[in-house]
């Protein structure tokens, strides 16, 4: 099959899930939190915070990346901070793409996880405290284990979204191959250069064989999750 | 010595108003009341799930809320067991992983393993252990959470109506547990019931709660045998408890003759082995007054006593309940306001109550 795809092909392909992965993985733990809050938390600025989650599913991608160039960017105030504590930079690196698709994904990901806390039964989790179980524990053995459904829906859905997302990345980490040149500001370096049809299409069916077998996933987890929490 | 609860507390949640306190120092303490009478919101205060307004929560001398001294120990942190209406098992938990999941917070040092075993034996679980919740029968997943409260090493076990959401079958197949429970496990109940049948069954200490107030509070088998508690006493369901030891059986008749505080009893059971300890209640509606010792009657049961009581008559009902002191013991009566004026009774009048052997009701 390597011989199929040519190795710029391979490179973008191999970036993609990597990028994605980690969009995914990264903003699972902070995910989790705001989802938490959202769904059990009452505090002043609540429904801010869900507004501002939510923005990137609103605004056009190319504005999200602007925002992140300018916030993130080596001169940018969080970029700069980044650089002179960590040494990190993330303006035009594979990071960089992670975390645009990490912020392009995350109002899914929040949204599914805490749709699925908000349908838990809080008599459970009464239960769980009057056997002694302290705040973190009733969340780690009751809440967590029965929005685990949402949680994996959650992940997917970022997931997708990662392996999906362009105008935000373009516009943040812009178009580099073997950097940030993912799937699809691959596919749309093909589409501009002559004779790039084969290669466009080739890339196109893997992105296709990707989503439909990341829905497979899903569902197939979500299955077996619903089995051990039959329903009572 | 302090009493094993002493609760008073007040607490507003919405238009409705809980100003309650009772001491108990029973094995079992019934909060007996109508629905809406705050018998669920006062468990909740015990339990920690509701932070009262004010007052003091104390429970084996352990003070668990004090709203003056600003004590009030989470709910996690209380050691108190509750057996919620509805199971509350956790679904994605196996039985076994559901009766242990309280064993991991309790502390380890007190006693050690064995006490699963105890608790499985008592409820009759042990076949369930690999199940998941969604597989068992209503009945089943109430001795669970029994069991599950159990092994959490409570200090008090609260039970809001257990067996409300249970068919009459099922109810009868659980109230022997808890009453094995009451008996054996030196673990004080407090259990919320609007069922009279339940509460002269089981409880040792009864408080009755009308309105977020308790109205009264006493020993069960006092306050059964009052004629002045309407809740109780004007109730179809009115009826004194008495406790029974098995004296011996009378095979050619398929009798049991039981000894109680207030006389010898005749019940038409066999069932039950000699020398076991039960209660047995007389329902008002089934005991007769008579002035004079009878003969020629069919009822195998006469005890002498003394009226000690004449209650009110139901609003404009023909009946009353008159208390009878037998021995000692309390008997309940209910007459119609004309018997009770033929007979002439007044407090202190020697009658004759006659009960008949079938219709005196053992568990």
């Amino acid at each position: 099959m390597s011989d199929w795809l040519t190795p710029e092909e391979w490179t973008a392909v191999r970036l993609s899930l990597i990028v994605a992965t980690t969009a995914m993985l990264a903003s699972l733990p902070l995910g989790l939190a705001v989802a938490w809050l959202l769904a059990r938390g009452r505090f002043w600025g609540k429904s801010l915070l869900d507004a501002v989650i939510h923005l990137p599913l609103i605004l056009p991608p190319v504005v999200t990346g602007y925002l992140l160039l300018i916030g993130f960017g080596r001169r940018g105030p969080i970029g700069q901070f980044l650089y002179d504590w960590f040494g990190i930079v993330l303006s035009f690196r594979w990071t960089g793409a992670a975390l645009a698709c990490a912020v392009m994904g995350f109002p899914l990901m929040v949204r599914a996880i805490r749709l699925s806390i908000e349908a838990i039964d809080r008599k459970l989790e009464d239960a769980a405290g009057t056997l002694g179980a302290g705040p973190f524990w009733v969340f780690l053995t009751v809440t967590l284990p029965l929005a685990l459904p949402g949680i994996l829906a959650g992940m997917i859905l970022c997931f997708a979204k990662a392996m999906g997302e362009f105008g935000a990345t373009i516009t943040f980490v812009s178009n580099i191959p073997g950097e940030t040149q993912t799937l699809p500001s691959a596919i749309y370096t093909f589409t501009q250069v002559p004779n790039g049809d084969a290669g466009a299409m080739r890339l196109t069916l893997i992105s296709i064989a990707i989503s439909v077998a990341a829905l497979f996933a899903s569902e197939f987890l979500a299955r077996l999750v619903g089995r051990r929490i039959a329903v009572e | 010595m302090s009493a094993v609860i002493e609760v008073s507390v007040s607490h507003r949640l919405g238009a409705f108003a809980l100003d309650a306190a009772f001491t108990s120092d029973g094995r079992l303490t019934a909060l007996f009341g109508r629905s809406g009478s705050g018998k669920t919101s006062l468990v909740n205060v015990i339990s920690g799930l509701i932070r009262p307004e004010d007052g003091r929560v104390v429970i084996d001398g352990r003070v668990i809320v004090d709203r003056a001294a600003g004590i009030f120990v989470p709910k996690h942190r209380r050691r108190i067991g509750y057996v919620f209406q509805e199971a509350r098992l956790f679904p994605h938990l196996s039985v076994r992983q559901n009766l242990l999941y309280g064993r991991w917070f309790a502390p380890k040092a007190e006693d050690g393993g064995s006490k699963l075993d105890d608790v499985l034996g008592l409820l009759g679980i042990g076949h369930l252990l690999q199940r998941q919740p969604g597989a068992l029968s209503g009945g089943e997943k109430q001795r669970v959470a029994i069991g599950r409260a159990l092994l959490a090493k409570p200090r008090l076990l609260l039970m809001d109506e257990p067996l409300a959401s249970l068919d009459e079958e099922r109810k009868a197949e659980i109230l022997p547990y808890i009453e094995r429970l009451r008996d054996g496990f030196g673990i004080p109940i407090v259990y919320v019931s609007h069922s009279i049948a339940e509460v002269a069954r089981l409880a040792t200490h009864l408080v009755i709660l009308d309105q977020g107030k308790v109205s009264m509070s006493g020993p069960t088998a006092e306050l059964m045998s009052r004629p002045d508690v309407p809740i109780l006493s004007a109730s179809a369901e009115a009826g004194a408890i008495l406790d029974a030891r098995v004296l011996r059986h009378e095979p050619e008749h398929g009798l049991t003759i039981l000894d109680t505080p207030a006389g010898p009893l005749q019940i038409a059971r066999r069932n039950i082995p000699e020398g076991a300890a039960l209660r047995v209640r007389i329902l008002a509606s089934d005991v007769m007054l008579s002035l004079k010792p009878l003969n020629g009657i069919s009822a195998l049961n006469i005890l002498p006593g003394q009226v000690s009581a004449i209650g009110a008559r139901h609003g404009d009902g023909g009946a009353l309940e008159v208390r009878l002191d037998c021995n000692g013991a309390g008997l309940l009566a209910r007459l119609t306001v004309k018997s009770a004026e033929q007979l002439r009774l007044a407090p202190g009048s020697a009658v004759y109550a006659v009960i008949k052997s079938v219709s005196i009701d053992t568990p």
